[in-house]
Protein backbone atom coordinates (compact mmCIF):
# COMPACT_ATOMS: atom_id res chain seq x y z
CA UNK A 1 0.00 0.00 0.00
CA UNK A 2 1.52 3.36 -1.14
CA UNK A 3 2.14 5.72 2.20
CA UNK A 4 -0.30 8.47 2.17
CA UNK A 5 0.89 12.04 2.90
CA UNK A 6 -0.43 13.01 6.59
CA UNK A 7 -0.49 16.92 6.80
CA UNK A 8 -0.90 19.06 9.59
CA UNK A 9 -3.59 19.00 11.95
CA UNK A 10 -6.75 20.26 10.65
CA UNK A 11 -9.15 19.84 13.50
CA UNK A 12 -8.25 20.19 17.19
CA UNK A 13 -10.68 19.31 20.03
CA UNK A 14 -9.72 21.42 23.07
CA UNK A 15 -11.00 20.79 26.87
CA UNK A 16 -14.54 19.91 25.71
CA UNK A 17 -16.78 19.34 28.67
CA UNK A 18 -20.45 18.34 28.48
CA UNK A 19 -23.11 18.04 30.79
CA UNK A 20 -26.75 17.05 30.72
CA UNK A 21 -28.30 18.61 34.11
CA UNK A 22 -25.60 16.51 36.47
CA UNK A 23 -24.89 13.85 34.37
CA UNK A 24 -21.26 14.36 32.73
CA UNK A 25 -20.93 12.55 29.39
CA UNK A 26 -17.69 14.32 28.79
CA UNK A 27 -15.16 15.41 30.83
CA UNK A 28 -12.26 17.49 29.36
CA UNK A 29 -11.51 15.97 26.57
CA UNK A 30 -9.30 17.58 23.58
CA UNK A 31 -7.42 15.45 20.67
CA UNK A 32 -7.07 16.14 17.09
CA UNK A 33 -7.21 15.04 13.88
CA UNK A 34 -4.62 15.51 11.17
CA UNK A 35 -5.22 16.35 7.37
CA UNK A 36 -5.96 13.21 4.95
CA UNK A 37 -5.77 11.22 8.25
CA UNK A 38 -8.81 8.04 9.42
CA UNK A 39 -8.40 8.38 13.03
CA UNK A 40 -11.40 6.88 14.92
CA UNK A 41 -12.56 7.30 18.15
CA UNK A 42 -13.28 3.85 20.20
CA UNK A 43 -14.91 2.98 23.74
CA UNK A 44 -17.72 0.93 25.09
CA UNK A 45 -21.39 1.91 24.76
CA UNK A 46 -22.71 4.78 26.68
CA UNK A 47 -18.21 5.99 26.93
CA UNK A 48 -19.67 9.38 25.11
CA UNK A 49 -18.47 8.79 21.30
CA UNK A 50 -21.75 10.19 19.76
CA UNK A 51 -21.87 13.21 22.09
CA UNK A 52 -18.03 13.99 20.94
CA UNK A 53 -19.02 13.80 17.36
CA UNK A 54 -22.72 15.76 18.15
CA UNK A 55 -20.33 18.47 19.67
CA UNK A 56 -17.94 18.73 16.49
CA UNK A 57 -21.36 18.63 14.51
CA UNK A 58 -23.02 21.77 16.33
CA UNK A 59 -25.78 19.49 17.37
CA UNK A 60 -24.38 19.40 20.92
CA UNK A 61 -23.18 23.07 22.79
CA UNK A 62 -20.49 21.70 24.53
CA UNK A 63 -20.41 23.14 28.42
CA UNK A 64 -16.78 23.89 28.42
CA UNK A 65 -14.23 24.18 25.29
CA UNK A 66 -13.53 25.01 22.18
CA UNK A 67 -12.70 23.20 18.65
CA UNK A 68 -10.77 24.68 16.43
CA UNK A 69 -11.96 23.76 12.84
CA UNK A 70 -8.82 24.80 9.43
CA UNK A 71 -7.71 27.97 11.78
CA UNK A 72 -10.97 29.02 12.53
CA UNK A 73 -12.28 28.15 16.48
CA UNK A 74 -15.73 27.88 17.44
CA UNK A 75 -17.31 26.96 21.00
CA UNK A 76 -20.81 26.70 18.81
CA UNK A 77 -22.10 26.42 15.90
CA UNK A 78 -25.17 25.52 14.31
CA UNK A 79 -24.89 22.10 12.09
CA UNK A 80 -26.59 23.63 9.22
CA UNK A 81 -22.95 26.11 9.51
CA UNK A 82 -20.51 23.46 10.37
CA UNK A 83 -21.82 22.39 6.96
CA UNK A 84 -20.87 24.93 4.87
CA UNK A 85 -17.53 24.72 6.50
CA UNK A 86 -16.91 21.67 4.88
CA UNK A 87 -17.66 18.94 7.70
CA UNK A 88 -19.59 16.43 6.55
CA UNK A 89 -21.90 13.44 8.44
CA UNK A 90 -23.45 10.10 8.29
CA UNK A 91 -25.72 9.10 11.10
CA UNK A 92 -25.83 6.01 13.49
CA UNK A 93 -29.83 5.75 13.26
CA UNK A 94 -30.22 5.98 9.71
CA UNK A 95 -31.62 9.38 8.91
CA UNK A 96 -32.38 9.60 5.34
CA UNK A 97 -35.22 11.33 3.53
CA UNK A 98 -37.20 8.13 3.30
CA UNK A 99 -39.52 9.91 0.85
CA UNK A 100 -37.11 10.23 -1.51
CA UNK A 101 -35.08 8.29 -3.89
CA UNK A 102 -31.51 7.54 -4.12
CA UNK A 103 -30.59 10.08 -6.26
CA UNK A 104 -32.49 12.60 -4.76
CA UNK A 105 -31.09 11.59 -1.65
CA UNK A 106 -27.94 12.26 -3.06
CA UNK A 107 -28.78 15.22 -4.41
CA UNK A 108 -29.38 17.29 -1.29
CA UNK A 109 -26.38 17.01 -0.24
CA UNK A 110 -25.29 19.52 -3.31
CA UNK A 111 -27.32 21.32 -1.81
CA UNK A 112 -24.80 24.28 -0.62
CA UNK A 113 -23.17 24.01 -3.98
CA UNK A 114 -26.35 25.23 -6.32
CA UNK A 115 -25.82 28.83 -7.21
CA UNK A 116 -28.67 29.15 -9.66
CA UNK A 117 -31.73 30.83 -8.21
CA UNK A 118 -35.09 29.57 -7.52
CA UNK A 119 -36.97 31.05 -10.36
CA UNK A 120 -34.16 29.92 -12.89
CA UNK A 121 -34.61 26.32 -11.79
CA UNK A 122 -38.00 26.31 -11.84
CA UNK A 123 -38.34 27.67 -15.60
CA UNK A 124 -35.47 25.62 -16.42
CA UNK A 125 -33.57 28.18 -17.62
CA UNK A 126 -30.27 27.61 -19.52
CA UNK A 127 -27.53 27.90 -17.04
CA UNK A 128 -29.62 26.83 -14.27
CA UNK A 129 -30.27 23.39 -16.31
CA UNK A 130 -26.75 22.84 -16.91
CA UNK A 131 -25.81 23.35 -13.38
CA UNK A 132 -28.50 20.63 -12.60
CA UNK A 133 -26.95 18.12 -15.05
CA UNK A 134 -23.33 18.90 -13.33
CA UNK A 135 -24.56 18.17 -10.43
CA UNK A 136 -26.09 15.10 -11.61
CA UNK A 137 -23.19 13.68 -12.84
CA UNK A 138 -21.17 14.35 -10.05
CA UNK A 139 -24.27 12.48 -7.96
CA UNK A 140 -23.91 9.64 -10.60
CA UNK A 141 -20.09 9.36 -10.05
CA UNK A 142 -21.15 8.69 -6.05
CA UNK A 143 -23.33 6.17 -6.85
CA UNK A 144 -20.73 4.41 -9.12
CA UNK A 145 -18.54 4.54 -6.50
CA UNK A 146 -20.76 3.39 -3.90
CA UNK A 147 -21.87 0.58 -6.27
CA UNK A 148 -25.37 1.27 -6.06
CA UNK A 149 -26.47 1.70 -9.38
CA UNK A 150 -29.29 -0.35 -9.49
CA UNK A 151 -31.54 1.07 -7.24
CA UNK A 152 -31.09 4.88 -7.80
CA UNK A 153 -34.42 5.82 -8.28
CA UNK A 154 -35.33 3.49 -5.56
CA UNK A 155 -36.92 4.99 -2.60
CA UNK A 156 -34.76 4.60 0.04
CA UNK A 157 -37.22 3.37 2.59
CA UNK A 158 -37.66 0.51 0.86
CA UNK A 159 -33.53 -0.46 0.74
CA UNK A 160 -32.05 -3.23 2.88
CA UNK A 161 -29.92 -1.49 6.25
CA UNK A 162 -26.44 -1.87 4.40
CA UNK A 163 -27.61 -0.47 1.68
CA UNK A 164 -29.55 2.46 3.11
CA UNK A 165 -25.75 2.97 5.49
CA UNK A 166 -24.30 3.94 1.68
CA UNK A 167 -26.72 5.77 1.02
CA UNK A 168 -26.34 7.99 3.82
CA UNK A 169 -22.30 8.13 3.05
CA UNK A 170 -23.48 9.16 -0.46
CA UNK A 171 -25.26 11.69 0.63
CA UNK A 172 -22.55 13.06 2.89
CA UNK A 173 -19.77 12.16 0.21
CA UNK A 174 -21.82 14.30 -2.25
CA UNK A 175 -20.80 17.63 -0.58
CA UNK A 176 -17.40 17.03 -0.86
CA UNK A 177 -16.53 17.38 2.37
CA UNK A 178 -12.99 18.38 3.99
CA UNK A 179 -13.51 16.66 7.07
CA UNK A 180 -16.27 13.59 7.39
CA UNK A 181 -17.52 12.14 10.46
CA UNK A 182 -18.71 8.80 10.40
CA UNK A 183 -21.10 7.66 13.41
CA UNK A 184 -20.80 3.89 13.81
CA UNK A 185 -20.71 2.96 9.78
CA UNK A 186 -20.83 -0.50 10.93
CA UNK A 187 -23.41 -0.84 13.04
CA UNK A 188 -25.87 -3.63 13.22
CA UNK A 189 -23.92 -4.75 9.98
CA UNK A 190 -22.79 -8.30 8.85
CA UNK A 191 -19.54 -9.75 8.30
CA UNK A 192 -19.42 -9.09 4.43
CA UNK A 193 -20.89 -5.48 4.83
CA UNK A 194 -18.64 -4.44 7.60
CA UNK A 195 -16.17 -5.62 4.64
CA UNK A 196 -17.32 -4.08 2.24
CA UNK A 197 -18.08 -0.47 4.17
CA UNK A 198 -14.46 -0.73 5.57
CA UNK A 199 -13.37 -1.01 2.01
CA UNK A 200 -15.33 2.26 1.05
CA UNK A 201 -13.86 4.02 3.88
CA UNK A 202 -10.60 3.63 2.62
CA UNK A 203 -10.82 4.49 -0.72
CA UNK A 204 -12.86 7.31 0.28
CA UNK A 205 -10.14 8.48 2.10
CA UNK A 206 -7.44 7.40 0.07
CA UNK A 207 -9.00 8.65 -3.70
CA UNK A 208 -10.57 12.14 -2.78
CA UNK A 209 -8.06 12.53 0.22
CA UNK A 210 -11.02 13.15 2.90
CA UNK A 211 -9.87 12.80 5.94
CA UNK A 212 -12.24 10.76 8.23
CA UNK A 213 -13.46 11.04 11.99
CA UNK A 214 -14.92 7.75 12.64
CA UNK A 215 -16.46 6.18 16.07
CA UNK A 216 -17.32 2.68 16.57
CA UNK A 217 -17.16 0.47 19.16
CA UNK A 218 -16.29 -2.77 17.38
CA UNK A 219 -12.38 -2.61 18.04
CA UNK A 220 -11.26 -4.87 15.44
CA UNK A 221 -12.81 -3.37 12.30
CA UNK A 222 -11.31 -0.26 13.31
CA UNK A 223 -7.88 -1.05 14.43
CA UNK A 224 -7.38 -2.20 10.37
CA UNK A 225 -8.60 0.82 9.15
CA UNK A 226 -7.50 3.70 10.97
CA UNK A 227 -4.22 5.86 11.58
CA UNK A 228 -4.87 6.96 15.26
CA UNK A 229 -7.51 5.78 17.71
CA UNK A 230 -9.24 7.93 20.88
CA UNK A 231 -10.46 6.11 23.16
CA UNK A 232 -13.26 7.13 25.68
CA UNK A 233 -14.86 5.36 28.85
CA UNK A 234 -17.34 7.16 30.64
CA UNK A 235 -17.06 10.68 29.19
CA UNK A 236 -13.00 10.90 29.43
CA UNK A 237 -10.18 10.16 27.29
CA UNK A 238 -7.97 6.86 28.15
CA UNK A 239 -5.89 6.05 25.21
CA UNK A 240 -4.72 8.19 22.46
CA UNK A 241 -2.34 6.73 19.72
CA UNK A 242 -1.80 4.30 17.06
CA UNK A 243 -3.92 0.67 17.07
CA UNK A 244 -0.77 -0.61 18.49
CA UNK A 245 -0.08 1.49 21.18
CA UNK A 246 -4.07 1.66 22.04
CA UNK A 247 -3.98 -2.18 21.82
CA UNK A 248 -1.47 -2.90 24.22
CA UNK A 249 -3.13 0.68 26.81
CA UNK A 250 -3.42 -1.56 29.82
CA UNK A 251 -6.42 1.63 30.84
CA UNK A 252 -7.95 0.65 27.46
CA UNK A 253 -7.49 -3.22 27.76
CA UNK A 254 -9.84 -3.17 31.27
CA UNK A 255 -11.89 -0.80 29.87
CA UNK A 256 -12.72 -3.31 27.33
CA UNK A 257 -12.24 -6.73 29.08
CA UNK A 258 -12.89 -5.49 32.47
CA UNK A 259 -10.49 -5.60 35.54
CA UNK A 260 -9.53 -8.82 36.48
CA UNK A 261 -10.05 -9.83 40.25
CA UNK B 1 -78.01 12.84 -16.45
CA UNK B 2 -77.69 16.74 -17.60
CA UNK B 3 -78.18 17.79 -13.59
CA UNK B 4 -76.17 15.34 -12.03
CA UNK B 5 -73.16 16.20 -14.37
CA UNK B 6 -73.90 19.92 -12.83
CA UNK B 7 -73.98 19.28 -9.71
CA UNK B 8 -70.62 17.40 -10.48
CA UNK B 9 -69.31 20.05 -11.58
CA UNK B 10 -70.51 22.39 -8.89
CA UNK B 11 -69.10 19.70 -6.27
CA UNK B 12 -65.50 20.04 -8.45
CA UNK B 13 -65.44 23.83 -8.04
CA UNK B 14 -66.01 24.06 -4.58
CA UNK B 15 -63.61 21.11 -3.68
CA UNK B 16 -60.72 23.07 -5.36
CA UNK B 17 -61.40 25.68 -3.32
CA UNK B 18 -61.35 23.23 0.05
CA UNK B 19 -58.17 21.74 -1.84
CA UNK B 20 -56.17 25.18 -1.70
CA UNK B 21 -56.75 25.45 1.95
CA UNK B 22 -56.32 22.24 2.69
CA UNK B 23 -52.56 22.45 0.55
CA UNK B 24 -51.74 25.40 3.03
CA UNK B 25 -52.35 22.65 6.39
CA UNK B 26 -49.79 20.00 4.03
CA UNK B 27 -47.38 22.61 3.50
CA UNK B 28 -46.72 23.23 6.66
CA UNK B 29 -47.17 20.18 8.03
CA UNK B 30 -44.70 18.45 5.62
CA UNK B 31 -41.89 20.96 6.30
CA UNK B 32 -42.13 21.65 10.34
CA UNK B 33 -44.69 18.76 11.66
CA UNK B 34 -46.81 21.29 13.06
CA UNK B 35 -50.69 21.25 12.21
CA UNK B 36 -51.12 24.93 11.83
CA UNK B 37 -54.42 25.86 13.41
CA UNK B 38 -54.40 29.51 12.08
CA UNK B 39 -54.49 28.59 8.55
CA UNK B 40 -57.49 29.78 8.39
CA UNK B 41 -56.66 33.03 10.05
CA UNK B 42 -54.02 33.51 7.48
CA UNK B 43 -56.77 33.10 4.69
CA UNK B 44 -58.93 36.30 6.45
CA UNK B 45 -55.70 37.82 7.01
CA UNK B 46 -54.75 37.52 3.35
CA UNK B 47 -57.88 38.10 1.63
CA UNK B 48 -58.46 41.31 4.31
CA UNK B 49 -55.00 42.81 3.46
CA UNK B 50 -55.71 42.44 -0.52
CA UNK B 51 -59.53 43.96 -0.42
CA UNK B 52 -58.17 46.86 1.23
CA UNK B 53 -55.06 47.37 -0.20
CA UNK B 54 -56.79 47.69 -3.71
CA UNK B 55 -59.78 49.50 -2.17
CA UNK B 56 -57.19 52.19 -1.24
CA UNK B 57 -54.65 51.98 -4.85
CA UNK B 58 -58.21 51.73 -6.84
CA UNK B 59 -59.21 55.50 -5.06
CA UNK B 60 -55.37 56.85 -5.13
CA UNK B 61 -55.48 55.33 -8.60
CA UNK B 62 -58.74 56.31 -9.61
CA UNK B 63 -61.67 55.47 -10.93
CA UNK B 64 -60.71 52.52 -13.89
CA UNK B 65 -57.74 51.06 -13.10
CA UNK B 66 -59.24 47.51 -11.72
CA UNK B 67 -56.29 45.42 -13.05
CA UNK B 68 -53.06 47.65 -11.78
CA UNK B 69 -55.58 47.95 -8.44
CA UNK B 70 -55.56 44.34 -7.72
CA UNK B 71 -52.17 43.78 -8.86
CA UNK B 72 -50.90 46.31 -6.08
CA UNK B 73 -53.45 44.88 -3.75
CA UNK B 74 -52.07 41.34 -4.66
CA UNK B 75 -48.28 42.22 -4.41
CA UNK B 76 -49.19 43.98 -1.34
CA UNK B 77 -50.93 41.86 0.69
CA UNK B 78 -48.07 39.21 -0.66
CA UNK B 79 -45.71 41.03 1.35
CA UNK B 80 -47.36 41.49 4.12
CA UNK B 81 -47.99 37.27 4.33
CA UNK B 82 -43.91 37.47 3.95
CA UNK B 83 -43.72 39.58 7.34
CA UNK B 84 -45.87 37.34 8.78
CA UNK B 85 -44.31 34.73 8.14
CA UNK B 86 -41.00 35.62 9.45
CA UNK B 87 -42.40 37.13 12.27
CA UNK B 88 -43.84 33.34 13.56
CA UNK B 89 -40.80 31.98 12.70
CA UNK B 90 -38.96 34.74 14.89
CA UNK B 91 -40.94 35.02 17.48
CA UNK B 92 -42.28 31.62 17.99
CA UNK B 93 -40.97 28.53 15.94
CA UNK B 94 -37.81 29.48 16.65
CA UNK B 95 -38.25 29.06 20.26
CA UNK B 96 -39.99 25.81 20.09
CA UNK B 97 -38.03 24.00 18.21
CA UNK B 98 -38.43 20.48 19.08
CA UNK B 99 -41.33 20.75 21.39
CA UNK B 100 -43.78 18.51 21.93
CA UNK B 101 -46.84 18.58 18.31
CA UNK B 102 -49.25 19.65 21.56
CA UNK B 103 -47.14 22.38 22.21
CA UNK B 104 -46.90 23.54 18.48
CA UNK B 105 -50.32 23.05 18.14
CA UNK B 106 -51.46 25.09 20.79
CA UNK B 107 -49.23 28.12 20.06
CA UNK B 108 -50.14 28.20 16.18
CA UNK B 109 -54.13 28.58 17.90
CA UNK B 110 -52.58 31.63 19.52
CA UNK B 111 -51.79 33.02 16.51
CA UNK B 112 -54.58 32.03 15.05
CA UNK B 113 -56.40 34.29 17.57
CA UNK B 114 -54.17 36.97 16.97
CA UNK B 115 -54.03 36.92 13.39
CA UNK B 116 -57.95 37.17 13.33
CA UNK B 117 -58.02 40.14 16.05
CA UNK B 118 -54.86 41.84 14.32
CA UNK B 119 -56.45 41.61 10.78
CA UNK B 120 -59.13 43.04 11.72
CA UNK B 121 -57.63 46.07 13.87
CA UNK B 122 -55.77 46.97 11.02
CA UNK B 123 -57.55 46.62 8.33
CA UNK B 124 -61.13 46.82 9.59
CA UNK B 125 -63.79 44.52 10.77
CA UNK B 126 -66.67 45.23 7.95
CA UNK B 127 -67.42 43.10 4.88
CA UNK B 128 -65.34 43.78 2.30
CA UNK B 129 -65.34 43.11 -1.57
CA UNK B 130 -63.00 42.03 -3.76
CA UNK B 131 -63.69 42.56 -7.07
CA UNK B 132 -60.93 40.72 -9.76
CA UNK B 133 -63.55 41.30 -12.54
CA UNK B 134 -64.53 37.71 -12.64
CA UNK B 135 -67.52 37.27 -14.75
CA UNK B 136 -70.61 36.46 -12.63
CA UNK B 137 -72.60 35.33 -15.62
CA UNK B 138 -73.77 31.71 -16.35
CA UNK B 139 -72.66 29.82 -19.34
CA UNK B 140 -74.35 26.74 -20.43
CA UNK B 141 -72.34 23.72 -21.97
CA UNK B 142 -73.18 20.59 -24.26
CA UNK B 143 -76.46 22.02 -25.22
CA UNK B 144 -76.38 19.74 -28.37
CA UNK B 145 -75.77 16.48 -26.21
CA UNK B 146 -78.37 17.78 -23.34
CA UNK B 147 -81.33 19.31 -23.38
CA UNK B 148 -81.18 22.32 -21.95
CA UNK B 149 -77.22 21.90 -21.55
CA UNK B 150 -75.26 22.39 -18.42
CA UNK B 151 -75.42 25.31 -15.95
CA UNK B 152 -71.52 25.89 -15.83
CA UNK B 153 -70.98 29.33 -13.21
CA UNK B 154 -67.98 31.04 -15.01
CA UNK B 155 -66.83 32.43 -11.77
CA UNK B 156 -66.28 28.90 -10.67
CA UNK B 157 -64.36 27.76 -13.60
CA UNK B 158 -61.89 31.03 -13.74
CA UNK B 159 -61.50 30.34 -9.75
CA UNK B 160 -60.62 26.77 -10.48
CA UNK B 161 -58.38 27.20 -13.32
CA UNK B 162 -56.29 30.28 -10.82
CA UNK B 163 -56.38 27.11 -8.56
CA UNK B 164 -54.96 24.77 -10.85
CA UNK B 165 -52.27 26.98 -11.69
CA UNK B 166 -51.14 27.29 -8.32
CA UNK B 167 -51.00 23.64 -7.85
CA UNK B 168 -49.04 23.54 -11.20
CA UNK B 169 -46.16 25.71 -9.83
CA UNK B 170 -46.73 24.75 -6.35
CA UNK B 171 -45.29 21.08 -7.57
CA UNK B 172 -42.89 22.65 -10.23
CA UNK B 173 -41.11 24.42 -7.43
CA UNK B 174 -41.10 21.33 -5.24
CA UNK B 175 -39.71 18.78 -7.51
CA UNK B 176 -37.77 21.12 -10.27
CA UNK B 177 -35.77 23.09 -7.88
CA UNK B 178 -32.88 22.74 -4.77
CA UNK B 179 -35.09 24.61 -2.61
CA UNK B 180 -37.84 22.37 -3.08
CA UNK B 181 -35.61 19.32 -2.60
CA UNK B 182 -34.81 21.04 0.32
CA UNK B 183 -37.99 22.06 1.86
CA UNK B 184 -38.78 17.98 1.52
CA UNK B 185 -35.16 16.82 3.28
CA UNK B 186 -36.70 18.89 6.38
CA UNK B 187 -39.75 17.48 6.02
CA UNK B 188 -38.42 14.12 6.22
CA UNK B 189 -35.48 15.15 9.08
CA UNK B 190 -34.49 18.05 10.36
CA UNK B 191 -31.00 16.87 12.11
CA UNK B 192 -30.09 14.94 8.72
CA UNK B 193 -31.41 18.28 6.71
CA UNK B 194 -29.01 20.60 8.62
CA UNK B 195 -25.95 18.27 8.99
CA UNK B 196 -25.74 18.78 5.22
CA UNK B 197 -25.93 22.88 5.55
CA UNK B 198 -29.63 23.51 4.87
CA UNK B 199 -30.51 26.00 7.65
CA UNK B 200 -33.97 25.25 9.22
CA UNK B 201 -35.03 28.57 10.20
CA UNK B 202 -34.69 29.98 6.45
CA UNK B 203 -36.58 26.58 5.48
CA UNK B 204 -39.96 27.54 7.66
CA UNK B 205 -39.77 31.28 6.48
CA UNK B 206 -40.16 29.70 3.23
CA UNK B 207 -42.75 27.50 3.93
CA UNK B 208 -44.88 29.74 5.62
CA UNK B 209 -44.88 31.90 2.82
CA UNK B 210 -45.37 29.68 0.55
CA UNK B 211 -48.63 29.05 3.04
CA UNK B 212 -49.16 32.41 3.19
CA UNK B 213 -49.68 33.38 -0.59
CA UNK B 214 -51.62 30.19 -1.12
CA UNK B 215 -53.81 31.49 1.81
CA UNK B 216 -53.77 34.46 -0.01
CA UNK B 217 -55.12 33.13 -3.41
CA UNK B 218 -57.51 31.02 -1.65
CA UNK B 219 -58.76 34.14 0.17
CA UNK B 220 -58.97 36.26 -2.65
CA UNK B 221 -61.12 33.65 -5.12
CA UNK B 222 -63.39 33.06 -1.79
CA UNK B 223 -63.68 36.42 -0.88
CA UNK B 224 -64.63 37.25 -4.87
CA UNK B 225 -67.30 34.86 -4.54
CA UNK B 226 -68.33 36.05 -0.66
CA UNK B 227 -67.17 38.65 0.03
CA UNK B 228 -64.35 39.44 2.76
CA UNK B 229 -65.87 38.74 6.31
CA UNK B 230 -65.04 37.09 9.69
CA UNK B 231 -66.46 34.22 8.43
CA UNK B 232 -63.65 33.73 6.14
CA UNK B 233 -61.73 32.14 9.34
CA UNK B 234 -63.88 29.23 9.39
CA UNK B 235 -63.55 28.23 6.04
CA UNK B 236 -60.30 26.19 7.29
CA UNK B 237 -62.85 24.32 9.22
CA UNK B 238 -64.54 22.87 6.20
CA UNK B 239 -60.71 21.86 4.80
CA UNK B 240 -59.90 20.04 8.19
CA UNK B 241 -61.96 16.78 6.74
CA UNK B 242 -60.15 17.20 3.47
CA UNK B 243 -56.83 16.49 4.99
CA UNK B 244 -57.89 13.64 6.91
CA UNK B 245 -59.37 11.84 3.83
CA UNK B 246 -56.29 12.80 1.52
CA UNK B 247 -53.57 12.60 4.24
CA UNK B 248 -51.56 15.41 6.05
CA UNK B 249 -48.51 15.12 4.18
CA UNK B 250 -49.46 14.18 1.01
CA UNK B 251 -50.07 16.99 -1.82
CA UNK B 252 -51.62 15.16 -4.42
CA UNK B 253 -54.18 14.07 -1.26
CA UNK B 254 -55.23 17.07 -0.44
CA UNK B 255 -56.16 18.11 -4.19
CA UNK B 256 -57.92 15.27 -4.19
CA UNK B 257 -58.80 15.17 -0.81
CA UNK B 258 -60.94 18.44 -1.37
CA UNK B 259 -62.25 17.44 -4.88
CA UNK B 260 -63.83 14.10 -3.12
CA UNK B 261 -65.40 16.02 0.15
CA UNK B 262 -66.61 18.93 -2.88
CA UNK B 263 -68.23 16.58 -4.88
CA UNK B 264 -69.40 14.35 -2.15
CA UNK B 265 -71.25 17.61 -0.65
CA UNK B 266 -73.10 18.54 -3.42
CA UNK B 267 -74.29 14.95 -4.57
CA UNK B 268 -75.27 14.15 -0.79
CA UNK B 269 -77.31 17.22 -0.37
CA UNK B 270 -78.98 16.82 -4.07
CA UNK B 271 -79.70 12.68 -3.66
CA UNK B 272 -80.07 11.60 -0.01
CA UNK B 273 -80.91 15.99 1.12
CA UNK B 274 -84.91 14.94 0.52
CA UNK B 275 -85.21 12.05 2.77
CA UNK B 276 -83.25 13.35 5.48
CA UNK B 277 -84.33 16.85 5.26
CA UNK B 278 -81.58 18.25 3.95
CA UNK B 279 -78.48 20.12 5.31
CA UNK B 280 -76.11 17.53 4.81
CA UNK B 281 -73.58 19.77 3.05
CA UNK B 282 -72.96 21.05 6.37
CA UNK B 283 -71.95 17.70 8.19
CA UNK B 284 -71.39 15.70 4.90
CA UNK B 285 -67.75 15.81 5.00
CA UNK B 286 -67.09 15.35 8.75
CA UNK B 287 -68.76 12.34 8.47
CA UNK B 288 -66.64 10.89 6.10
CA UNK B 289 -63.93 11.86 7.52
CA UNK B 290 -64.43 9.96 10.41
CA UNK B 291 -65.73 7.27 8.71
CA UNK B 292 -61.90 7.35 7.06
CA UNK B 293 -60.42 7.75 10.52
CA UNK B 294 -61.61 4.05 11.58
CA UNK B 295 -60.34 2.39 8.14
CA UNK B 296 -57.21 4.38 7.24
CA UNK B 297 -56.13 6.87 9.88
CA UNK B 298 -53.39 8.22 7.68
CA UNK B 299 -55.38 9.31 5.00
CA UNK B 300 -55.10 8.27 1.06
CA UNK B 301 -52.26 9.11 0.55
CA UNK B 302 -50.53 10.05 4.03
CA UNK B 303 -47.59 7.73 5.23
CA UNK B 304 -48.14 4.56 7.12
CA UNK B 305 -46.06 5.09 10.57
CA UNK B 306 -44.89 2.16 11.41
CA UNK B 307 -43.78 1.79 14.89
CA UNK B 308 -41.68 -0.13 15.96
CA UNK B 309 -42.37 -2.11 19.94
Amino acid sequence: MATKHIGDVILDVKNISLRFGGVKALTDISFNVREHEVRAIIGPNGAGKSSMLNCINGVYRPTEGAITFRGKTFSHMDSYQVASMGIGRTFQNLALFKGMSVIDNIMTGRNLKIKSNLFMQALRIGPAQREEEKHREFVEHIIDFLEIQAFRKTPVGQLPYGLQKRVDLGRALAMEPQLLLLDEPMAGMNVEEKQDMSRFVLDVNEEFGTTIVLIEHDMGVVMDISDRVVVLDYGKKIGDGTPDEVRTNEEVISAYLGTGH
Amino acid sequence: MAFFLETLFGGLMAGMLYSLVALGFVLIYKASGVFNFAQGAMVLFAALAMARFSEWAGVWLGGDQLFLANLIGFVGAGGVMFVVAWLIERLALRHLVNQEGTTLLMATLGIAYFLEGLGQTLFGGSIYKIDIGMPKDPVFWLDSVFEGGILINKEDLYAAVIAAVLVAALSVFFQKTSTGRALRAVADDHQAAQSIGIPLNRIWVIVWCVAGVVALVAGMIWGSKLGVQFSLATVAMRALPVVILGGLTSVPGAIIGGLIIGVGEKLSEVYLGPYVGGGIEIWFAYVLALGFLLIRPQGLFGEKIIDRV
